[in-house]
């Protein structure tokens, strides 16, 4: 018997926070305010993904963690072990078996189905924020629908450095209303917002939830000469030969030999299962 | 009404059995169209299992409930005070309103959010007699392609669609059945 309560929170602050989810999936992209609580991790851990979480989970539930693709940070192995303390859930690094799944960082490159709950740990959920530090003003803003300066940064971009650098947290359209902070994912990953799973989008430091539903038009914010592109490092993985994931670069010593790796271990791993050889593994059969 | 039925009918396992109800409500208001089946209370007539359980699940002293027409009894309200603690308002303020869709009146009465909260508006539980997935086709963020559901009212919903981002979101119940119509869908009536 566990002396938690059930997923660790207490029954109102789970209502609350359910409450917040639903309204957050009736206005995709919108960020609904909630009373985050303190959680016995820090802020910058996850803690608006774990307290989404906890409303979430059933007991029935199998339960996943990535940190930035990886199953096996101390992020990750620390939040799932909370939940199998707290809410004695199953869980798994295998993406095909969870049913829930907490990520920061990163959306798995298995597709996701119907049955699957991706949630989002996101440290700055405003995407406004570095160009209008005031609240007030950005909530105007998105009522408003002025999203003019998003347009002036990717602009920006374009004119130092010849095309649209910005490689991470890249600013989607939810539903042709919101302007979205995708949690920092890296631009590879933008497509993969239009998907079968639902979406949630907790930020506990700033208090705020959102929430994508399946099937929801997610457009990334670009220009017709500068149309968006899903970028990654062009290389195969060196470990699977995947040439469709996103790639980790690892400096292997102080020569200058380094290698690619897919940032999602699970994918890796079972491609590697598969009898897929990447540029190193051969070398290390050999 | 006998102190049975007042202090009975509550959840016999609260976090477990409100974590099923709300992975099906927000299934529903995830994807409009669908219907699942919530169980867990036993509340007093008129009051339907999967509205009874839908208020367990998201009603506490922080939400005002209003209880619209037949569904507004003395035992109703004991329930529903003695389970979840909710203040009873009038439909103008109400966080959650619960009735069928005639007593639960003119929409413009209840809650849209404001521009900047689009959030702080009514849900509306409207008890149903029934609940198919035929009749209004729906389309919009949660739905693939196109989905179908039995809908009380077709002009009232298109209208408060219209308001979005702001306007009232509904769960429909049915026995021990729900659906959900957030805002953000579009209704159209198809012959």
């Amino acid at each position: 018997m566990s002396e938690y309560n059930f997923a660790y929170l207490d029954e109102q602050t789970k209502r609350m926070i359910r409450r917040a989810i639903l309204k957050g999936l009736a206005v995709p992209g919108y960020q609904v305010p909630f009373a985050s609580r303190e959680m016995p991790m820090p802020y910058g851990w996850g803690t608006g993904g774990v307290q989404v979480s906890a409303a979430t989970l059933t007991p029935e539930d199998t339960f996943k963690v990535i940190d930035q693709g990886a199953d096996d940070t101390t992020n990750a192995v620390s939040i799932r072990k909370f939940f199998e303390n707290t809410a004695g859930v199953e869980t798994t690094e295998e993406t095909e078996k969870a049913t829930v799944i907490q990520t920061r960082h990163r959306i798995p490159e298995a597709k996701l189905s119907e049955d699957q709950i991706l949630v989002y740990q996101v440290p700055i959920p405003e995407p406004l924020r570095f160009l209008e530090p005031r609240e007030t003003e950005t909530r105007k803003m998105h009522s408003l629908e002025e999203y003019g300066l998003m347009h002036v940064k990717l602009y920006e971009d374009i004119s130092q450095h010849g095309a649209i650098s910005t490689s991470y947290a890249y600013p989607v359209k939810v539903s042709d209303r919101y302007v979205m902070e995708p949690s920092p994912i890296p631009k590879f990953d933008n497509p993969k917002l239009e998907m079968d799973a639902i979406q949630l989008f907790g930020a506990g430091r700033e208090q705020r939830i959102y929430a994508v539903p399946p099937h929801t038009k997610v457009v990334s914010l670009d220009f017709e000469d500068y149309p968006f592109e899903a970028t990654k490092a062009d290389h195969p993985c060196d470990l699977c030969g995947a040439e469709d994931s996103y790639l980790d670069e690892v400096i292997m010593d102080d020569a200058g030999n380094r290698m690619f790796v897919c940032s999602d271990t699970d994918y890796c791993r079972s491609r590697c299962t598969a009898g897929h050889v990447g540029r190193l593994a051969e070398e290390g059969a050999a | 009404m006998s102190a049975q039925t007042q202090f009975s009918g509550g959840f016999q396992n609260a976090p477990v059995d409100a974590a099923h109800a709300f992975r099906a409500a927000m299934t529903v208001m995830a994807r409009p169209g669908q219907i699942r089946t919530v169980v867990g209370s036993v509340p007093p007539t008129p009051l339907s299992v999967a509205a009874g359980t839908l208020l367990l699940t998201l009603c506490d002293p922080e939400t005002k409930v209003h209880l619209a027409g037949k569904a507004d009894t003395g035992a109703v309200r004991q329930w529903l005070a003695f389970h979840t603690g909710a203040p009873l308002s009038d439909a103008v303020e109400a966080d959650f309103a619960v009735g069928t869709w005639q007593d639960l009146g003119p929409l413009d009465q209840y809650r849209i959010g404001t521009a900047e909260y689009p959030d702080r508006s009514a849900t509306l539980i409207v008890e149903c007699t029934n609940l198919h997935q035929v009749g209004a086709a729906l389309s919009g963020p949660g739905v693939k392609g196109k989905a179908y559901l039995s809908l009380p009212d077709i002009p009232r919903f298109q209208r408060n669609a219209a308001l979005y981002p702001l306007g009232c979101d509904f769960f429909f119940t049915c026995d021990d059945k729900i659906a959900a119509l957030p805002r953000s869908t579009q209704i159209k009536l198809e012959g």
